[in-house]
């Protein structure tokens, strides 16, 4: 059997004092989405952004493709893998962001186009030409030439999965990609990441989006103070959970989601 | 004044001025070089560099320009440095601006957000890339107003170098108010030439800044 595409082994991380991630176990198959949800700063996020090694990890294993992540296990012990080769591995890695994160003074064509040139080397001509087409899959098309802060918050969450995708990643990390848009624009976003899943994309993927989750996700991990304390299909985590802790977050999600 | 009396001066005014923009001009340019210097390399975390910088922005911004003149003009060849009254003037603006232009653009590479650069870095783009292609644009935009504004002060601050006799506007006034007894008409024509340059300068500023900063309009059309 080939290595998960991501394979996180007892993972721990600490913020001075406060221990965020205690010996996290996760892997995510190829073409799998998983879900991870908690409460607030439970450590999803944390973990999510340890797997592009945006954040360093203390201990443990972080393995993309087999390949581990952040650094490389010298004779002396570990070391910090050098700029170049985490940058290798990065390109293969999409990110989107809770803030969208577009670059304000560039055009959303030019927003997906810049890593193309700069990063894959493509030449301008070829990188706007996918660009092009990486906006119209995204259903905007028709604002390639329109500054971030001229679209909304679900048009500017788009550009940038096209962004991500346009740098043909093997795997994508969401963080919280909803979390910051209007109720009425969370579905287009939404809808451009199922039919992501849809199509085979590895997705690992920190929500709020119940509903989203449950549609969506192969797996769910529910992680509460640093610990995936339970994790298996939808249906089992969110309907037959043992975990007290994980039924009394869904209850009050319920309460707040009904009226 | 009589126009004759004006007409009479309005050569040397004229050449005055001229020598002001250009003092103004050469000196800004060098200021926004080496103050663009000065923070990259503050950039680069190395604490000794990090701590000289420190002090050389400190001295200029801490002791007045009139001092600094004196000691780079009068004190100079003491080191073996023998500039023209002009040249000793341009320097001078130009280091002493750099000071200030240094702190405008360190404020701005620090309201770069974090996230647009973690956006630069999870796509895999170089440090070099980042800081040309996103970090300085991002914060060059939003020193605009800051940097015209110093620019600005700038033109007006040329009047300290009359002090050590470059032939700019003031000095031209002043010979013109010693030879003809008129001060108040001097001035006066003095501070027309000002008024014209100061906003020329802020109207050049607000165009560019308008023009640059279209595409940040938030929310417009959301």
């Amino acid at each position: 059997m080939s290595a998960p595409m991501i394979e996180i082994k007892r993972v721990s991380k600490s913020f001075g004092p406060l221990q965020v991630l205690r010996e996290v176990d996760l892997a995510v198959g190829r073409s799998e989405v998983v879900c991870l949800i908690g409460p607030s700063g439970s450590g999803k996020s944390t973990l999510l952004r340890c797997v592009n090694f945006l954040e360093t990890y203390d201990s443990g294993d972080i393995r993309i493709d087999g390949r581990l992540i952040g650094y490389r296990d010298a004779a002396g012990g570990r070391q910090p893998m050098p700029a170049r080769e985490l940058r290798e591995m990065r390109r293969e890695i999409g990110m989107v962001f809770q803030h969208f994160n577009l670059w304000p003074h560039m055009s959303a064509l030019q927003n997906v186009a810049e890593p193309l040139k700069r990063v894959r080397g493509l030449k301008p001509a070829e990188a706007d030409e996918r660009a092009e087409a990486m906006l119209k899959r995204v259903g905007l098309a028709d604002k390639a030439g329109a500054y971030p802060g001229r679209l909304s918050g679900g048009q500017q969450q788009r550009v940038a999965i096209a962004r991500a995708l346009a740098m043909q990643p093997r795997l994508m990390l969401f963080d919280e990609p909803t979390s910051a848009l209007d109720p009425e624009l969370v579905g287009e976003v939404l809808e451009v990441m199922r039919d992501l899943a849809a199509e085979g994309m590895t997705m690992l993927i920190v929500t709020h989006e119940m509903g989203f989750a449950a549609h969506v996700a192969d797996r769910i991990a529910f992680i509460d103070s640093g610990r995936i304390i339970d994790q298996g299909p939808p249906k089992k985590v969110f309907h037959e959970s043992d975990e007290p802790r994980v039924r009394q977050f869904l209850q009050t999600y319920h309460d707040r989601n009904s009226f | 004044m009589s126009l004759q009396v004006f007409l009479h001066y309005l050569p040397s005014l004229l050449s005055g001025f001229g020598v002001t923009v250009l003092c103004w001009s050469a000196g800004s340019i060098i200021g926004l070089a080496v103050g663009f210097v000065v923070t990259l390399l503050n950039r680069l975390r190395f604490p000794p560099l990090h701590w000289l910088l420190r002090v050389y922005v400190e001295i200029l911004r801490g002791t007045p320009f009139l001092m600094q003149l004196f000691l780079l003009y009068a004190g100079g060849p003491f080191i073996g440095l023998r500039l023209s009254a002009t040249a000793a003037g341009i320097v001078g603006l130009g280091l002493y601006s750099s000071a200030y232009f240094a702190e405008i653009f360190r404020a701005g590479f620090a309201a770069v957000p974090q996230g647009q650069i973690e956006a630069a870095m999870s796509v895999g783009m170089r440090s070099w890339d980042i800081l040309f292609r996103i970090r300085a644009p991002i914060a060059l935009t939003a020193t605009i107003p800051s940097i015209v504004n110093m620019l600005v002060i700038l033109s007006k601050e040329t009047v300290v170098l009359s002090i050590i006799t470059v032939p700019e506007l003031m000095y031209q006034m002043q010979t013109m108010a010693a030879e003809t007894f008129t001060a108040f008409d001097a001035i006066f024509a003095m501070a027309v030439f000002y008024w014209i340059l100061v906003e020329a300068v802020s109207r050049a500023g607000r165009r560019l800044e308008i023009k640059v900063t279209a595409f940040m309009a938030r929310e417009a059309a959301a």
